[in-house]
């Protein structure tokens, strides 16, 4: 093979140019418009994608990442005991957290002898990373199918404890996400977060 | 010319103020919903059945907008250039004949406003001092994007309208007369001036898509490049009176091209149904609507399917490939009548 030899493209995608003149045809450009026409017109008497929102819900993965939930346990004491490793995980900083030490009389509330006086997640900061929930040691937060809904003033979108924290008769499932994997890994002493 | 007849007239010209204005809002509605359709989308259906209190929702919206005038515009032409665009472009619905004539008590009540002997003269006047709110609003704002847009637009409309009368005097060569009211009568069943003048009916067409700024002419207010063009810093209901007023320019263009191509409200076989003359009127009124919404649909379609002309693009089709096609049509068409007067 000679030097000078077209070797081809190395993608193999590559076209050679071609400069030929055009047509007449192609030079009054009205076939090619027609062509556009009937294009457009096909579109015109498709099945349209478009998903009629609020009544119609496109079905949502089970281990979709939206709005938190601070869980209880069987006996409906929060889980959380504000260690801070949810707030340290988050690359957003959107978590913030007041710890509290528990009274005597509040045992039925609170599982350990620490707890969060004041969780605030800044929903506008959120990524829904979900890594707040790895980091938990106490499967306390978990992300949910659930969605941030929109609002008018930035405050209101600093969720508190009394949006994030299920209520106590109404639970959240959040089995589909504490996979027996999830709950293996989280239990290894060898990952760093878990030492 | 007695009290009733100037009654008549004035009712008459209400009535189709009202449906300019009407069919305007509602090409609103339709162009947005044409062009979900053709994105595989649905477009607004939410203000009501399939959306049709929309344009009632925009409009009522412009309305309560900020009414913003630039510091440094000109304050009477900034006010003007909106209002001159819309009053110019309501003009030419005065002189298209909507439809025959209905007798009533044995009076003849022609459905058309004024039957001036220069219809044809008197659109092309009009049409050509339409561009002077587009230039003086351009001008007013002070802004250069919107001056570019300006300057666009009046040079857009030279150009092309060279073409669109040469395509236009085919026709008058042919009919013999500037009466848009005899054309169509000349027109009567099927004897369309499309089936004699394709070439200039394809000039004109092309043409009026430049005269209504519309896609893929629609140079003078390109979104991408110029931000809006000459209604850069027009906001309210200014700025509706611009977008109104170039749906009203495709309504009135659309029954343009319907009364000189498309035999204006006269159907085929329409002889041969043995109606009352009043019927006939009505049906054939009925009959041009249906022909300008087919033109509206067209007009949306185009937009949808060709992209935007570069500038030199633009320029260089008006004044090299349409114009001297419709010289070229011209000459034809004289040629043709003169070899047939001859035979």
């Amino acid at each position: 093979m000679s030097e000078n030899q077209n070797i081809g493209s190395l993608s193999g995608h590559s076209k050679v140019v071609s400069n030929k003149k055009m047509t007449f045809a192609e030079r009054i450009y009205l076939p090619a418009i027609f062509g556009g026409f009937a294009i457009t017109l096909s579109h015109f008497f498709k099945k349209k994608v478009t998903v009629q929102y609020p009544e119609v819900k496109r079905p949502f993965s089970e281990i979709y990442r939206g709005k938190h939930v601070l869980k209880r346990d069987d006996e409906g004491r929060e889980r959380c005991t504000a260690c801070g490793l949810c707030a340290l995980a988050c690359p957003a900083e959107a978590i913030t957290m007041i710890a509290a030490e528990r009274k005597e009389d509040e045992m039925h509330l609170y599982r350990e002898e620490k707890y969060a006086a004041v969780y605030e997640i800044d929903m506008l900061r959120c990524i829904f990373c979900g890594l707040c929930e790895e980091a938990c040691p106490k499967e306390a937060i978990f992300l949910t199918q659930e969605i941030v809904p929109s609002n008018f003033h930035r405050n209101d979108f600093i969720y508190g404890k009394e949006l994030l924290v299920e209520p106590v008769d109404k639970r959240v499932d959040i089995s589909k996400r504490q996979t027996p994997e999830v709950l293996k890994f989280k239990l290894d002493k060898n990952q760093s977060h878990n030492t | 010319m007695d009290g009733s007849f100037i009654l008549y007239k004035i009712i008459l010209a209400s009535v189709i103020l009202l449906i300019s204005l009407i069919v305007a809002m509602y090409a609103t509605l339709i162009e947005r919903k044409v062009a979900g359709f053709f994105q595989d989308r649905l477009g607004p259906n939410r203000a009501g059945p399939f959306g049709v209190f929309q344009p009632l929702a925009d409009g009522l919206k412009l309305f309560f907008k900020e009414e913003f005038m630039p510091g440094s515009a000109d304050q009477f032409l900034y006010i003007l250039g909106p209002s001159l665009t819309m009053m110019i472009a309501l003009l030419t619905s005065a002189v298209i004949p909507w439809g025959n004539s209905l007798s009533i008590n044995g009076v003849e009540y022609s459905l058309q406003v004024a039957d001036i002997n220069v219809g044809v003269l008197y659109v092309f006047a009009i049409l050509s001092i339409g561009v002077y709110g587009i230039m003086i609003g351009g001008w007013a704002s002070n802004n250069k994007y919107a001056l570019i847009g300006a300057v666009r637009a009046a040079s857009q409309m030279i150009s092309y309208e060279l073409a669109m009368s040469m395509a236009i005097i085919a026709i008058v060569m042919m009919s013999g007369t500037l009466s848009l009211k005899d054309m169509v009568e000349q027109q009567h069943g099927m004897h369309w001036n499309i089936i004699y003048q394709p070439l200039g009916f394809l000039i004109f067409l092309v043409c009026a898509f430049a005269e209504c700024n519309r896609s893929p002419f629609d140079l003078p207010e390109c979104e991408t490049e110029l931000i809006g063009g000459y209604h850069t810093e027009y906001s309210s209901m200014k700025l509706g009176f611009y977008l109104f007023a170039e749906y009203i320019n495709m309504f009135i263009s659309s029954a343009m091209i319907a009364t000189l191509f498309f035999g204006g409200y006269n159907f085929p076989f329409m002889d041969d149904l043995n109606l009352s003359h009043n019927a006939l009127t009505i049906i054939g009124s009925l009959v041009l609507f249906l022909k300008i919404s087919f033109f509206l649909f067209f007009f949306m379609w185009v937009r949808w399917t060709l992209p935007r002309f570069r500038y030199d693009q633009l320029m260089r089709l008006g004044w090299k490939s349409l114009l001297p096609l419709a010289i070229v049509n011209v000459l034809i068409t004289g040629f043709v009548i003169m070899i047939k007067n001859h035979l």
